[in-house]
C-alpha cells in the first residue's frame, strides 16, 4: 500500500501515517494520560530496565482504537525475521480480547525516551517486553469494559470483554470495540492494581500453536518495506567506494570518467574514523546518481589513491599462527577453582585439543541500506535498524541537528544477525542527504561492499586440556579462548574478551568438575570486529562441545553418558560463582543455570532423535548442548558423510527450553534458522584476510546453504521446563550447538575429528 | 526511450541497453517487490519471470526483455499457480525476515507451472538457486508440497 507523505512516497507497514494519526485522533483513540509503572525500585536494574530507556508499559504508546474498531498496537523493536512485530502484538491482542484479524501493527520510530528500550539484539525482546506488553493489554481491557458499563450503568464487575467486543450477559447487551472507542478515550487510568491479568487459561493466543504473521501477506506479495523500498520523486542514489583496508583513507581521487556516466550527479567524499571507530562510517567516496545503475558503474569508473593502514600486513594465515601460539601459553585468568596443576600432575589420563574459528560475515539477504532527507533543518531517514536510538543520535549529530530535530523510521529488515545493530551505512546516507537537500538520497550497498566492510564475527583459537581419573571422571579442565574482542571498536588498546564475551560459554562452563582454570590470552584485532548472531557462544561451544566428545572417547565411555555425568548432579549455578557478573544482564537471583534443564534438554534431544540406536557405514549422530542468552538448546544431527566428502544432513533434532512458550511457531521457525546458520558457519562460513583486504566477495567465495543442504527433517522439541522460570531468548541460542554436534556426527560416521572450521574440503 | 511489457502492461523508459532488469524495475517503474541481493545472479532474490522462466533480473540487461513478457512478484497473484503458492507460504509461516521470498516465491511458481507434484529432489534442483540466509528451507519444500496439493485439490 504506497501513500503519499510530503513529498515522498513511503510504505509503512501498510498503514500511513498521516491517516493513522488523523483516523485515530479525530475519532477517539484510547488514549490515557497517566504516568503509570508497574517497577519497582531495585538498587542495581536488570532485564529491561537495565537497558537504556527502560522498559515502558503506558497503554498510550502502544495501543489505539479507531472507531472503525481497527486495534492499533505499535512494535518498537525491529523486525528482522524472529517475528516480533507479531509476538509482541499477539501478548496485547490476547490480554485486550482483541480479535487479531482487526489488529494492526504500527512501527515506532526511534525513540528511547519515549518507547524505552529499541536496542534488538541479545535475544531479549520477548524476555524483557512479555510482561508490559501483557499489562498493556490488560489495562485496555479493564478500561473497555468500564467505558461499556459507565455506558449502561450497569456494575464494572457484571460486564466483560470477549473477542473484540463488550457484554453484559444479564442485560444481553453487546458494545463492539470500536464503539467505545471515544468513551474509552475520557476515563481516567485505572491504577496499576486494580488491573487483573488473564490466566493462562484464558488465553487466546499466547502459548497457542499458530502460523499467524503481521507482514506474511505483505511479504509474499511484494509489498513489505525493507530498507531499499523507500522512494520519492526526484530521489538520488548512491554507492560508495571504501578503502579496501580497515584504517586505510582516500588520498586523492580522480572523478572525471565516473562523471561521464549517463546519470552521474556529483562524487563526494564521505569523511572516515579510524580504529577505535565504534559505529562510524570508514570514509571512502561516494558517486551520487539518478539511479542505482548509474552510481554502480560510476563507481567502477573512479580512480582513487588510498593511504597505507597500519592493517595492511593483516593477513589471515599468520594471524591464526599467532593466535594459536598465544593459546599454548597462560593468559588473564577468567575463573580459577581447585588446583589445575596438581590435577594435571597426577591425572591417570590427560588430553588436549586447539580448535580454530575464522571470521564469519553476517551476509544478510538484504544488504545495507539507508536513506535519509534533509529538508528545513529536520532530518528524516528511513533505514533497517536493529538499533533505531544509536542510529538518532549517530544521524543527528552527523546532520548538526538536535535528535527532536531527527526521525530514525524503521523499515523491515533483510535480516540483520547483528550487523544492523551499527550505523556506519546510515550515517553514510545522512552525509549524502546534506549534499542534495530537500531530496531523499539512498545510500545502497553492494554484496561485495557487505562482505568487504562487515563487523566481522571474531576469529578465534580455543585450546582445551583436561584429565580424567581412574574411573574415566574428568578431575581438571582448561580452556584457553583467544579471539580479538569487540570492544576494540570502541576503545584502543582492547586485547582481551569483555564480560559479555567470556561468559558466553567460556568462563559460565556449569561442569562439576573440581580443578578448573579459564583464561583469555589476549591478541590485537586488525579489522572491525561485531556482534553476530550468538557472538562468543560459538567458538566457546563449538571448542568445548567438541572438547566433551573427545575426552568421552578418551575415557571410553558414550557421549551423552559422560556429558551427564561432566555436569553433576542437578543444582541451580548462580552465575557469581562461576565469576560471572554479567549473567546476559539478567537478576542472578531469578535467572539461574539450571543444570537439570541442561540435562532434559539433551536427554530430550537425544531421546528423540534414537542415541544409541547403530547407523549404517559413513553416517553417524553428533550431540551438543550449549546454554546461553538464558535459554537451553541441545541439538543432534544424524549425518552421512559420502564417498566424494559431500554431506547430507538426513536429521536434525532439536531441542529447547526457554522457558514459557509465547508463540511457539516462533519459537520452532527460530530453531530452524538458527540449525542452518549453525550448518553455515561449520560448512563453509570464513572471511580470510590478505593483504589487509577480505578475500572473499560475494557468494560464489563466501557460500552459504542452499536448499540441498538443508536437513531432510528438522524436529524442534520445545521443552517444558517443569517449574516456573523467567523466559528466556530465542533467536540466538539455537546457534551454538550446531557446529559441534554436526561435527561430533562426522566424527561418529568417518572416525575424523574437525577442529578447523570451515569443513570446506576436509572431507574430500 | 524504450518499451517494455511488465505485467501485462506496456511500460516506456529511459535506460542504457545495459541496465540490468532489476533497476530500471525497481529505480525507474518503482516497482520494488523484487530484491536486490548479490548482483551476479547468485542468490536468487531478484527472480522474476521472462515468458514464464525464471531470470535472475540483476544480470538480465533490459535489452534482452525487449518483445518478452516480464512478470514481477507483483502480478504474480494472476497466475492461478503463483497465488496458490503465495497461500500456502503464509498457511505454513515460511518467511522469517522475508527478504528472499518474493524470488523464492517466483521460482516455487516457475516450478510448479512445469511440474505440479514435485518431489523433494526436484524441489531441491528446482530452488537451489534461491538462497535463504534465515534458512526457511524445510518450510519452503513443505510450502511447496502445499501448493501442489491445493492445485490438485482446485481448492
Amino acid at each position: 500500500m504506497e501513500k503519499t507523505f510530503e513529498n515522498l512516497t513511503i510504505t509503512n507497514h501498510g498503514i500511513d501515517r498521516r491517516g493513522f494519526l488523523k483516523g485515530v485522533g479525530a475519532t477517539g483513540a484510547l488514549l490515557l494520560t497517566a504516568n503509570w509503572s508497574w517497577s519497582q525500585e531495585q538498587e542495581k536494574k536488570y532485564g529491561g530496565e537495565g537497558m537504556s530507556g527502560g522498559i515502558k508499559n503506558d497503554p498510550k504508546l502502544f495501543i489505539a482504537i479507531s472507531q472503525d474498531g481497527t486495534v492499533y498496537i505499535t512494535c518498537t523493536r525491529s523486525e528482522m525475521g524472529q517475528g516480533i512485530r507479531t509476538s509482541l502484538a499477539l501478548v496485547v491482542a490476547d490480554e485486550m480480547e482483541a480479535d487479531w484479524k482487526k489488529c494492526r501493527v504500527v512501527q515506532a520510530e526511534g525513540d528511547e525516551e519515549k518507547y524505552g528500550n529499541q536496542n534488538t539484539d541479545g535475544s531479549r525482546s520477548m524476555r524483557h517486553w512479555y510482561e508490559p506488553m501483557r499489562q498493556c493489554g490488560a489495562v485496555a481491557r479493564a478500561m473497555l469494559e468500564q467505558a461499556a458499563s459507565f455506558g449502561w450503568g450497569v456494575d464494572p464487575e457484571d460486564v466483560r470483554a470477549t473477542k473484540h467486543s463488550v457484554v453484559f450477559p444479564r442485560g444481553r447487551r453487546r458494545a463492539g470495540f470500536g464503539e467505545l472507542a471515544e468513551a474509552v478515550a475520557r476515563l481516567p487510568v485505572p491504577s496499576g492494581a486494580a488491573i487483573r491479568l488473564k490466566r493462562p487459561n484464558e488465553f487466546r493466543y499466547i502459548g497457542k500453536e499458530q502460523t499467524l504473521s503481521a507482514d506474511g501477506e505483505d511479504i509474499v506479495s511484494g509489498k513489505a518495506t525493507y530498507g531499499a523500498d523507500i522512494r520519492s520523486v526526484g530521489m538520488v542514489y548512491a554507492v560508495v567506494a571504501r578503502p579496501p583496508v580497515f584504517g586505510s583513507k582516500a588520498e586523492s581521487y580522480d572523478e572525471v570518467d565516473a562523471l561521464k556516466v549517463k546519470g552521474v550527479l556529483k562524487v563526494m567524499e564521505i569523511e572516515g574514523a579510524t580504529a577505535p571507530s565504534e559505529f562510524k562510517p570508514i570514509g571512502g567516496i561516494a558517486v551520487v546518481a539518478e539511479n542505482t545503475w548509474a552510481a554502480m558503474k560510476g563507481r567502477d569508473a573512479l580512480k582513487i589513491k588510498w593511504s597505507e593502514s597500519p592493517n595492511d600486513s593483516y593477513d589471515s594465515k599468520v594471524y591464526r599462527k599467532s593466535l594459536e601460539e598465544a593459546s599454548t601459553k597462560s593468559g588473564k585468568v577468567i575463573r580459577s577453582e581447585g588446583d589445575l596443576d596438581e590435577a594435571f600432575a597426577s591425572a591417570r589420563k590427560k588430553h588436549a585439543a586447539t580448535y580454530y574459528l575464522p571470521h564469519i560475515a553476517h551476509a544478510p539477504m538484504e544488504p545495507p541500506v539507508a536513506t535519509a532527507v534533509l529538508k528545513d533543518d529536520f532530518l528524516e531517514v528511513w533505514a533497517p535498524t536493529q538499533a533505531p536510538q544509536a542510529a538518532r543520535t549517530h544521524a543527528a549529530e552527523r546532520a548538526g541537528l538536535p535528535l527532536e530535530k531527527t526521525r530514525v523510521n524503521v523499515t523491515l529488515l533483510g535480516g540483520g544477525f547483528g550487523r544492523k545493530s551499527k550505523a556506519d551505512f546510515i550515517n553514510e546516507a545522512v552525509e549524502v542527504a546534506k549534499a542534495f537537500p530537500g531530496k531523499a538520497a539512498r545510500v545502497q550497498w553492494t554484496r561485495e561492499d557487505d562482505l568487504r566492510h562487515d563487523y566481522l564475527h571474531t576469529v578465534s583459537a580455543e585450546y582445551l586440556e583436561a584429565s580424567l581419573d581412574s574411573r574415566g571422571k574428568v578431575t581438571g579442565w582448561l580452556h584457553r579462548s583467544v579471539a580479538p574482542t569487540i570492544t576494540s571498536i570502541f576503545a584502543p588498546d582492547q586485547r582481551n574478551q569483555a564480560a559479555f564475551e567470556s561468559n558466553m560459554g567460556h568462563g559460565n562452563v556449569p561442569f562439576a568438575v573440581p580443578n578448573l582454570r579459564i583464561e583469555n590470552p589476549g591478541i590485537d584485532a586488525h579489522t572491525r570486529i561485531g556482534w553476530f548472531r550468538s557472538v562468543s557462544n560459538i567458538p566457546h561451544a563449538f571448542a568445548a562441545q567438541s572438547f566433551v566428545s573427545e575426552m568421552a572417547e578418551e575415557a571410553g565411555k558414550d557421549h551423552l553418558k559422560f556429558y551427564l555425568d561432566l555436569l553433576g548432579e542437578d543444582r541451580e549455578i548462580d552465575p557469581r560463582d562461576m565469576n560471572d557478573g554479567w549473567n546476559h544482564g539478567e537478576d542472578p537471583e531469578t535467572y539461574t543455570v539450571d543444570t537439570a534443564r541442561l540435562g532434559k534438554v539433551i536427554e530430550t534431544a537425544a531421546k528423540e532423535a534414537g542415541w544409541g540406536k547403530r547407523s549404517r557405514k559413513g553416517r553417524g549422530l553428533g550431540l551438543a548442548v550449549h546454554y546461553s542468552f538464558v535459554s537451553y538448546v541441545a541439538a543432534v544431527l544424524d549425518v552421512e558423510v559420502k564417498k566424494d566428502g559431500s554431506l547430507v544432513i538426513h536429521k536434525a533434532t532439536m531441542a529447547i527450553d526457554c522457558g514459557p512458550q509465547i508463540n511457539p511457531d516462533r519459537i520452532r521457525s527460530q530453531m530452524e534458522g538458527s540449525c542452518l546458520m549453525g550448518i553455515a558457519l561449520a560448512t563453509t562460513g570464513e572471511i580470510s584476510f590478505e593483504n589487509g583486504t577480505p578475500v572473499q566477495s560475494n557468494f560464489h567465495d563466501y557460500q552459504v546453504p542452499r536448499i540441498p543442504l538443508a536437513p531432510k527433517e528438522i524436529a524442534v522439541h520445545l521443552v517444558d521446563p517443569g517449574k516456573e522460570v523467567e523466559l528466556g531468548g530465542v533467536g540466538e541460542p539455537g546457534v551454538p550447538p550446531i557446529a559441534p554436534a554436526l561435527c561430533n556426527a562426522i566424527h561418529a560416521a568417518t572416525g575424523k575429528r574437525i577442529r578447523s572450521l570451515p569443513i570446506g574440503d576436509q572431507l574430500a | 526511450m524504450r518499451t517494455i511489457r511488465l505485467n501485462g502492461e506496456e511500460h516506456r523508459l529511459d535506460a542504457p541497453d545495459d541496465m540490468p532488469l532489476l533497476w530500471a524495475i525497481r529505480d525507474i517503474l518503482g516497482l520494488t517487490g523484487t530484491k536486490f541481493g548479490c548482483g551476479m545472479g547468485l542468490c536468487g532474490a531478484c527472480t522474476m519471470h521472462m515468458d514464464g522462466q525464471p531470470i535472475r533480473s540483476c544480470v538480465t540487461p533490459i535489452s534482452a526483455a525487449e518483445g518478452r513478457e516480464i512478470t514481477t512478484i507483483e502480478a504474480i497473484s494472476k497466475d492461478s499457480v503463483g497465488e496458490k503458492v503465495q497461500q500456502a507460504w503464509v498457511k505454513v509461516g515460511v518467511p522469517q525476515c522475508g527478504y528472499c521470498q518474493c524470488g523464492q516465491v517466483m521460482s516455487a511458481t516457475a516450478l510448479l507451472s512445469r511440474n505440479s507434484s514435485p518431489k523433494d529432489s526436484e524441489i531441491d534442483e528446482a530452488m537451489s538457486g534461491n538462497i535463504c540466509r534465515c534458512g526457511t528451507y524445510n518450510r519452503i519444500r513443505k510450502a511447496i508440497h502445499t501448493a501442489s496439493a491445493d492445485l490438485k485439490g482446485g481448492a
